[in-house]
């Protein structure tokens, strides 16, 4: 399990980073807590001759939050995130779902910019910001560009991002109403067999709004746009429930794998929104 | 080949300096440069945490983290937390409470259980468990291993309002 030779750089300001990147092109790789990279460096199926470990970047590290928008910085772990108040109080599911996420000592080094910056479709936090309407910004030679976490997945493993980029933050309004995420794994530290994360608000009987995300039920998170609007202006009964597992079950795209045939998957995402669903809206 | 960087590293209290290569594992650079053999190689893919160690105050596990990464660090390893003259409180309840049987998760297992004890020095058996969730044992069924974890906070809570 050792992987192919590297040199290694820590830079002590994002500027020296991007320089880094740009003087290395595809052959540097930026790493953050490094638990979803070194597995697959080990593995040799992710290599890099320059690896740029963010670590000196302090101000990534840092979690903001106001009325008028949250920040999280890219170097932020997910233990970091559970044990931040002000964060849990503002956006209770980011918690509720980090502490689903892998066991205590990954969450220790496993980062936020990591998680959704690598594009690895069992990673939590990709369908989490999707749901959220989150915004990332990426820093790079010619500057910093913003693109929406719903815009950012092409495929697995591909994003938006360029080689000589860096997801620096993360960014969204602090959401109002219930939430909630339910994730089906075979045990913990395994990545979901399928996942839901909702937010829904409340008008009397009746859901306001509603947003609904599914992780690893394709090869990139999927924002089910119609199974949102299936319960927006319902009184979130079982019908409304039903036809908004329907919309969601027409927008993935689950794949058979050691987490089960295509089928099973579809069962247990269905199971997994209408819970999440249903506790989202006791919470709104 | 890269060529090897020089990478300072404080374990158990002591300054140690090694010349590694970047991409070797902070569990290969103990092991085998260092002699500290406490931590052992489980799974070496982040499953098993039997290479738990404390890194600047936060249990990792050593198996995935290149020591290029670790260069400064604060590292302590089950030899840090006590030694056969002197065993460690944890060390004290997982013999009394037969919380181990071949033994081989036992360092990880301790190593991470102590950190727990710091971040929460009073946990419920359930807080015990969702803690240690990242160590695996594959003989004792974990029930003693709870049991030991609890004993051993009961004895350091004891022992802090004693003095």
């Amino acid at each position: 399990m050792i992987p192919s030779s590297f040199e290694y750089h820590r830079p002590s300001d994002l500027a020296a980073a991007i320089g880094l990147l740009a003087e290395h092109g595809d052959e540097a790789r930026v790493i953050a807590g490094g638990h979803s990279l070194i597995p697959l460096m080990k593995m040799r199926m992710a290599g890099a001759t320059h690896l740029v470990d963010l670590q000196g970047l302090g101000d990534l590290k840092r979690i903001t939050v106001s009325a008028d928008g949250i920040s999280i910085g890219a170097m932020v772990t997910q233990a970091e995130l559970i044990a931040h108040e002000g964060l849990a109080a503002a956006v209770p599911l980011l918690r509720e779902a980090a502490l689903q996420i892998a066991d205590p000592q990954v969450r220790n080094l496993g980062t936020v910019g990591g998680n959704v910056a690598n594009g690895d479709p069992g990673n939590d936090m990709p369908g989490l910001m999707q749901c959220l309407g989150a915004t990332f910004t990426l820093e790079g030679p010619d500057g910093s560009r913003d693109v929406a976490a719903r815009e950012f997945y092409h495929g697995a493993y591909v994003t938006a991002r360029a080689d000589d980029e860096i997801l620096t933050h993360i960014r969204f309004a602090p959401p109002a109403g219930g939430y909630a995420y339910e994730k089906q794994k075979r045990k913990i530290g395994d990545y979901a067999t399928a996942a839901a994360a909702v937010l829904l608000t409340r008008n009397g009987g009746t859901v306001a709004s509603a947003s609904v995300a599914m992780t690893n039920l394709s090869d990139v998170p999927v924002w089910s746009q119609a199974a949102g609007e299936a319960l927006a202006g319902s009184d979130c009964g079982d019908e409304a429930v039903r036809s908004a597992v329907t919309a969601m079950l027409a927008d993935i795209d689950p794949q058979q794998d050691n987490r089960g045939p295509v089928e099973f998957k579809r069962h247990v995402a269905g199971v997994m929104l209408a819970r999440a669903i249903s506790r989202a809206w006791s919470r709104a | 080949m890269a060529k090897k960087m020089q990478v300072t590293l404080t374990v158990n209290g002591e300054t140690r300096d090694v010349l590694a290569e970047p991409r070797e594992l902070l569990i290969h650079t103990l092991r085998e440069q260092l002699g500290i053999t406490g931590p052992h190689i489980g799974c070496e893919t982040t499953h098993c945490g039997a290479c738990t160690v404390d890194m600047n105050g936060k249990s990792v596990k050593a198996c995935t983290v290149f020591v290029a990464q670790a260069d400064g660090a604060d590292i302590t390893t089950i030899e840090g937390l006590g030694n056969p003259d002197g065993l460690h409180v944890l060390q004290e309840m997982f013999r009394e409470h037969h919380g181990l049987q071949c033994g081989f998760c036992t360092p990880g297992m301790i190593t991470r259980a102590h950190r727990l004890l710091i971040e929460n020095p009073n946990p419920t058996e359930e807080e015990v468990r969702f803690g240690m969730a990242g160590n695996l044992c594959r003989c004792t069924g974990y029930q003693n291993i709870v049991k030991a974890i609890l004993a051993a906070a009961s004895q350091m809570n004891q022992k802090e309002a004693a003095e």
